[in-house]
């Protein structure tokens, strides 16, 4: 286990060194340079020139690399030019909002769609499990920013239960909470499907086992036969499944906080976009990108931890 | 083929969604005889209307007919998903048959690649790509081909992988066959059948994620017609009018659906292996 540990774990960190370099790639592959474009078209040469040397264009692109990786290990992602404040700052200030709205909506996805899946499951091909069974697919079809926009017209606009913008006060809780709850929905919804459809299909294998005929055959009680051993092996492929599903969350994230005008990481970088902010679009991508190689690694680990053919295949 | 349409359409399911996928393909090849207006003319005295007989969806802040414009918005969103996920399946295909007949190191290479593409937040991937090249259709296109290829490419190689060490591979490299040979009679049409499924799955990813990069301002160009940007005008109009949203809404939906439930049916269809766990 430890061996697949370090080989996983180092794998991680090879992708993250990848994916680094690619974007770096990425910015220095398009014609015209990054303080050209940031500057616009009535910039001087010598402002141009002396951006690039603030933003460190001007060094060889394997220095600059090199450079930024000798940052990161630090912390230090960087100085976004325009308002002069350093980029870590801007994007780990604004992570904690879409971490909030990521947690919620998964909570609630399993709170709910778990208890659907199980009794999916235990009332298969009834008309419930197959009405819950379309349905499920909808919602998993439904794309995040689709149902936010829902969500925002009859909620907010039509009704007015909820507020349409922003994130709420900071300190008041009850106000942070009514802020939350239709982006999470819109976000959490096609997981509830999701989570449901895996639960009720792993619910049947599992059912279907020996050691669920032998506690039968002991005679135990059908509750504790289902809660107490079924269920409990039944859930087990979800934790996994959501740490394969970061990137989804993530991007619907994005979507939602755009929609609902919510501070977050995935607004940060729409606006660093839209302003040409190069250096903090770098660093907002990277740390989402970074967050979903943890998050694939831990659910690998936990895999592996489970199941020890897995630990074999790396 | 023609026995496997016949089989999707006896479920109910299977045949919703080949209707729907039928209706959807019609109505966009078709767009350019039914549309009732050309999608880009202005009109601005009927602007904002609801649904008439006039104008069945209604009519966006600049008068346009928006049932017009979600038949031509069909149109980008079936050419975005047809153009790009052929190319990454032809990529994929080799690539991956390349990991997996070809030297250790070009595999680990390989699915090094992979490993890193996959672990960008698709979105997020799509739209730094944007802000560096522009917004644009190709730019859609290509970031949806780069995308896709890993998972092309991964079952290709587990395939490629599994068949090559088979005995009757040993034996036709004995006989004097050529890699190339052994790839394209051997291991291709093994390939064929997981990747059409997955393919047809993969559909209404595609649709959704161009609808969305369009929703952003990221995919295609104004005027020209997309769900994506229809939405993007019913969202500005939020609180004056609904229909932008419900017209733009409805083809999105109807269309991922449609695809999902035709894509869930061939493959209970193709693959009796997964046919037990329903």
């Amino acid at each position: 286990m430890f061996i697949y540990l370090l080989k996983r774990v180092s794998l991680g960190l090879v992708i993250v060194v990848f994916a680094v370099t690619l974007l770096f790639c990425m910015i220095h592959l398009v014609p015209g340079d990054p303080a050209r474009i940031l500057l616009g078209p009535r910039a001087t040469p010598e402002m141009i020139a002396h951006l690039s040397a603030q933003m460190g264009l001007d060094q060889p692109m394997a220095m600059q690399i090199l450079k930024f990786f000798g940052n990161l290990l630090r912390g230090d992602l960087g100085m976004d030019v325009i308002t002069n404040r350093p980029v870590a700052e801007i994007v780990f200030g604004q992570l904690p909002y879409t971490l909030w709205l990521i947690g919620s909506a998964i909570v609630g996805a399993m709170l709910i769609g778990i208890p659907l899946g199980c009794y999916s499951a235990l009332h298969r091909n009834t008309w419930f499990d197959r009405f819950s069974g379309i349905i499920s697919v909808a919602c998993i079809t439904a794309p995040a920013f689709v149902v936010a926009l829902y969500s925002l017209l009859i909620f907010a606009v039509w009704l007015k239960w909820f507020p349409a913008v922003g994130a709420g006060e900071p300190g008041d809780f009850f106000d942070q909470i009514s802020h939350l709850v239709l982006p999470a929905i819109a976000i959490g919804i096609s997981w509830v499907g999701y989570l449901s459809r895996l639960v009720r299909a792993s619910m049947l294998e599992v059912m279907g086992e020996n050691h669920i005929r032998t506690a039968r055959a002991y005679g135990l009680p059908e509750n504790t036969v289902v809660y107490q051993y079924a269920l409990k092996l039944a859930v087990l492929p979800t934790v996994t499944v959501i740490g394969v599903g970061m990137g989804f969350l993530l991007s619907a994230a994005l979507f939602t906080e755009i929609v609902f005008s919510r501070p977050g990481i995935g607004k940060l970088i729409f606006d660093s976009i839209t302003t040409r902010n190069y250096p903090v679009v770098m660093g907002s991508v990277l740390v989402s990108t970074i967050i979903f190689v943890i998050s694939t690694a831990v659910s690998d680990l936990i895999n592996a931890w489970l199941d020890p053919r897995i630990r074999n295949s790396l | 083929m023609l026995q496997v349409l016949k089989k999707v359409s006896a479920e109910p399911l299977g045949l919703l969604g080949l209707v729907l996928v039928v209706l959807m393909v019609a109505s966009a090849v078709l767009a350019y005889w039914i549309a009732p207006y050309d999608p880009i003319a202005l009109n601005i005295i009927d602007r904002l209307q609801g649904p008439s007989f006039k104008h069945l969806l209604g009519t966006d802040q600049l008068g346009r007919d928006l049932f017009s414009r979600v038949l031509f918005g069909g149109q980008v969103a079936l050419k975005v998903a047809f153009i790009s996920i052929s190319i990454a399946l032809v990529i994929g295909v080799l690539l991956g048959m390349v990991a997996g007949f070809g030297p250790k190191w070009l595999d680990s290479l390989i699915m090094l690649f992979f490993d890193t593409i996959r672990s960008f937040p698709t979105v997020m991937f799509a739209l730094a790509t944007v802000a560096l090249v522009g917004p644009s259709l190709m730019t859609v296109v290509a970031v949806i081909v780069v995308t896709s290829i890993p998972t092309y490419g991964r079952v290709v190689r587990t395939q490629t992988l599994s068949i090559k060490n088979n005995e009757f591979i040993k034996a036709e490299q004995v006989m004097g066959a050529s890699t190339a040979r052994i790839l394209r009679v051997h291991v291709l049409p093994n390939v064929v059948g997981p990747l059409l499924i997955l393919a047809s799955m993969d559909i209404p990813t595609v649709i959704a994620l161009e609808a969305g990069l369009s929703f952003l301002g990221m995919g295609v160009k104004p005027p020209t017609p997309s769900w994506g940007s229809i939405l993007n005008d019913g969202y500005t109009l939020i609180r004056n009018t609904p229909w932008p949203i419900v017209a733009g809404s409805i083809p999105l939906l109807l269309v991922t659906l449609g695809f999902t439930f035709l894509g869930e049916s061939l493959r209970d269809q193709l693959d009796p292996k997964l046919r037990n766990n329903r």
